[in-house]
């Protein structure tokens, strides 16, 4: 029978984990009273769900639906000025969900809060780009890796992959060396779909190394001239690359009779 | 509009479809100013711009995916791969946002090196940057200049790790070697050469140059606010007129302990900006000729001691049974930091490098996202472009440092 292979998370796993290793977190802090934070808190009132500062920035999570009043109010009442960076944590396969969050910087104060929401999947979530032009590529480079779809973007398509990509690559189900559309994404886009069976998946990566190939040079050290044939006997290497080689054989290495 | 089939070529870089008199030209991706594999579509009207469009990914590698499917360690060299141009500081980003993470903080020793280290890899990026951009801007001899002065500290770099330029001189948790003999020595020389070289060759040849200063003064104008709204860092920042260098305000590494100004410059040209660059590698320099005497009164630990996430020295793995035991953990399985969050910016040559890493107490990071300043400063071109000259898109291009490695990622 063949093994059983997850497909919801294709990444790579640890082999071994102890079952007796309990995962420690990361220290989460709660908001002082009276400190920067805790204006920022307050300032955004009833849409909290949940906040505390983890490794000196603030956590904020909210609802999706609120993200834009949400950063709004952190633009305009408490002076975060820049959206450093915005993204996406897939958490597809174990609760149908993206987590998606808004890294902002605080100039003055040199402050930085973190805005978190869970958005399901298939919903779409509203662009900040009004508020923070920076958003424009950060959400357009979302929308590629992830697929969500961002509502009001004067601009949603795919930045980083071709336009006529299929599938989304940071997702959890995307495989690192790419799906099938992907390995043949040159040969369809060039030669046409029909021309797959013609080439072949053997051919289809052109730097792929083929030992039996003789115009390539690629066997170090039992080179033979172009275009020659290829027997498959390798005594007759080349001299001069011999020298470039480690010869492991039993008389040029000392062995001792016992130890030391 | 061009049909392109097998049997007529497509004309890439003109359209010939015109609508009210604009044209539209691709500038890159293999233009030798685009720094990089920059796609960038203008629509000109006569000379001018009326739109700008950067198209990027042309160098997408996927590193983000690839952090998902090595362990901490695995990653670091790959990180190298983000700004070729100075490879230490992401090295380092990385290292310090897992360090966070796992809540342990490099000795002594290893502070002062990766310090000077940060800031050797600050002057060769500024020299490179100066050089390119003179040398996109017109000025030939500048970057011959400045690469002679950039070899002595790829030099220094090679004599320290052993690459020129992926150097992945740093490890999670401190550095892998100590200096070198004579290192110091050599160092020292060459702060004094960029002290001198950036006086009397950079600055002599550029500050007052009629035609440099016709081709930046009054280029490329950034207000305040478009750049905090459009995320620039950095040195585009601070010439903007905004004292936002990450070294000063959030502290990293020793830099609350060493004595450094942050230039500013209100000119919010790329004029301004260039100047900043200048006053920048002599701030570098100040900084490594205090690092001197502090790395000899440092204790010679490297790594730091925490035996659950960072090999013992070698000393100890070959001499302590439990050490080596640990130590084939950490090589088989990698380490397991704790569950959680964390982005720890710090301040690359180009601007905020943060590294977001999303843990689940597995070997390999659940989510590892890179913020690049040049990604963000790719975005900018299709505000400041619109209105100038195409002659000034070179300018404008050279003068926001955009690193491909790091935009496409």
């Amino acid at each position: 029978m063949r093994k059983y292979v997850p497909k919801d998370n294709v990444q790579a796993k640890a082999y071994y984990t102890d079952r007796f290793h309990v995962v420690p977190r990361v220290p989460r802090e709660k908001v002082e009273e009276g400190s920067h934070f805790a204006e920022v808190v307050k300032a955004i009132g009833t849409d909290l769900k949940e906040s505390y500062i983890e490794i000196s920035t603030l956590v904020l999570h909210i609802n999706p639906e609120d993200n834009f009043k949400v950063i709004k109010t952190l633009k305009e009442r408490c002076g975060y000025t820049q959206c450093s960076e915005q993204s996406a944590v897939d958490y597809l396969a174990k609760e149908n969900e993206f987590e998606l969050f808004w890294q902002l910087l605080n100039v003055k104060e040199a402050k930085r809060v973190r805005v978190v929401c869970r958005l399901e999947k298939g919903l779409a979530i509203e662009s900040i780009e009004p508020l923070f032009k920076s958003a424009n590529f950060a959400e357009r480079e979302m929308f590629d890796m992830f697929g969500i779809k961002v509502n009001n973007h004067p601009f949603l398509k795919r930045i980083l992959m071709p336009d006529d990509w299929e599938g989304h690559p940071l997702l959890k189900t995307y495989p690192l060396f790419g799906d099938e559309f992907a390995s043949w994404y040159e040969v369809d886009k060039i030669f046409g779909k029909e021309y797959r069976d013609i080439i072949g998946p053997e051919n289809r990566d052109p730097a792929k190394i083929d030992i039996e190939d003789t115009k390539r040079f690629s066997r170090v050290g039992y080179e033979v001239p172009f275009g020659a044939e290829y027997n498959g006997e390798e005594e007759q290497g080349i001299e001069y690359s011999e020298t470039a080689l480690v010869n492991y054989n039993k008389k040029a290495s000392k062995t001792l009779d016992e130890r030391r | 509009m061009q049909v392109a089939n097998k049997l007529s070529p497509f004309f890439e870089n003109l359209n010939f479809e015109r609508d009210d008199n604009t044209m539209v030209i691709n500038f890159g991706p293999q233009h030798p100013s685009a720094h990089g594999q920059l796609r960038l579509v203008l629509e000109l009207d006569g000379e001018q711009v009326v739109k700008a469009y950067p198209d990027i990914g042309y160098l997408h590698r996927g590193i983000e995916k690839m952090a998902e499917n090595m362990t901490y360690n695995e990653f670091l060299p790959t990180t190298d791969r983000l700004d070729y141009i100075a490879s230490t500081s992401n090295n380092y980003a990385y290292a310090l946002a897992v360090e966070k993470l796992i809540g342990i903080e490099a000795p002594r020793r290893a502070q002062v090196i990766r310090t000077m280290l940060l800031e050797l890899n600050r002057v060769i990026s500024h020299l490179f940057f100066i050089a390119t951009h003179a040398l996109d801007v017109g000025a030939m001899s500048v970057f011959l200049y400045a690469f002679r002065e950039r070899e002595f500290a790829m030099d220094l770099m090679e004599d320290y790790c052993g690459a020129r330029l992926t150097h992945s001189a740093v490890r999670i948790g401190g550095v892998p070697l100590d200096l070198p003999a004579g290192w110091l020595e050599n160092l020292a020389t060459f702060c004094d050469k960029v002290d001198y070289e950036v006086e009397h060759t950079y600055e002599a040849l550029l500050t007052e140059n009629r035609i440099w200063k016709m081709r930046l003064e009054d280029v490329g104008v950034i207000s305040a606010e478009d750049a905090l709204n459009w995320g620039c860092t950095g040195p585009m920042l601070r010439g903007s007129g905004i004292p936002y260098d990450i070294r000063k305000e959030e502290p990293y590494e020793l830099y609350s302990e060493l004595d450094f100004d942050v230039p500013v410059s209100d000119r919010c040209d790329s004029y301004g900006r260039y100047k900043l660059y200048m006053e920048e590698m002599r701030q570098s320099t100040r900084i490594l000729k205090q690092l001197i005497p502090m790395y000899k009164e440092s204790e010679p630990q490297l790594m730091a001691h925490a035996p659950q996430y960072i090999s013992a020295p070698k000393e100890e793995i070959m001499t302590q049974n439990y050490a080596l035991m640990q130590h084939f953990v950490l090589v088989t399985q990698g380490m397991r930091p704790p569950r959680g969050e964390v982005y720890v910016p710090t301040e690359s040559p180009k601007g905020e490098l943060g590294f977001y890493i999303k843990s689940e107490g597995e070997p390999y990071a659940y989510r590892l996202k890179c913020r690049a300043p040049s990604f963000f400063h790719t975005g900018l071109l299709q505000e400041i472009l619109v209105g100038t000259y195409i002659a000034d898109v070179v300018t404008i291009i050279g003068s926001t440092n955009i690193v491909f490695g790091e935009v496409d990622r």
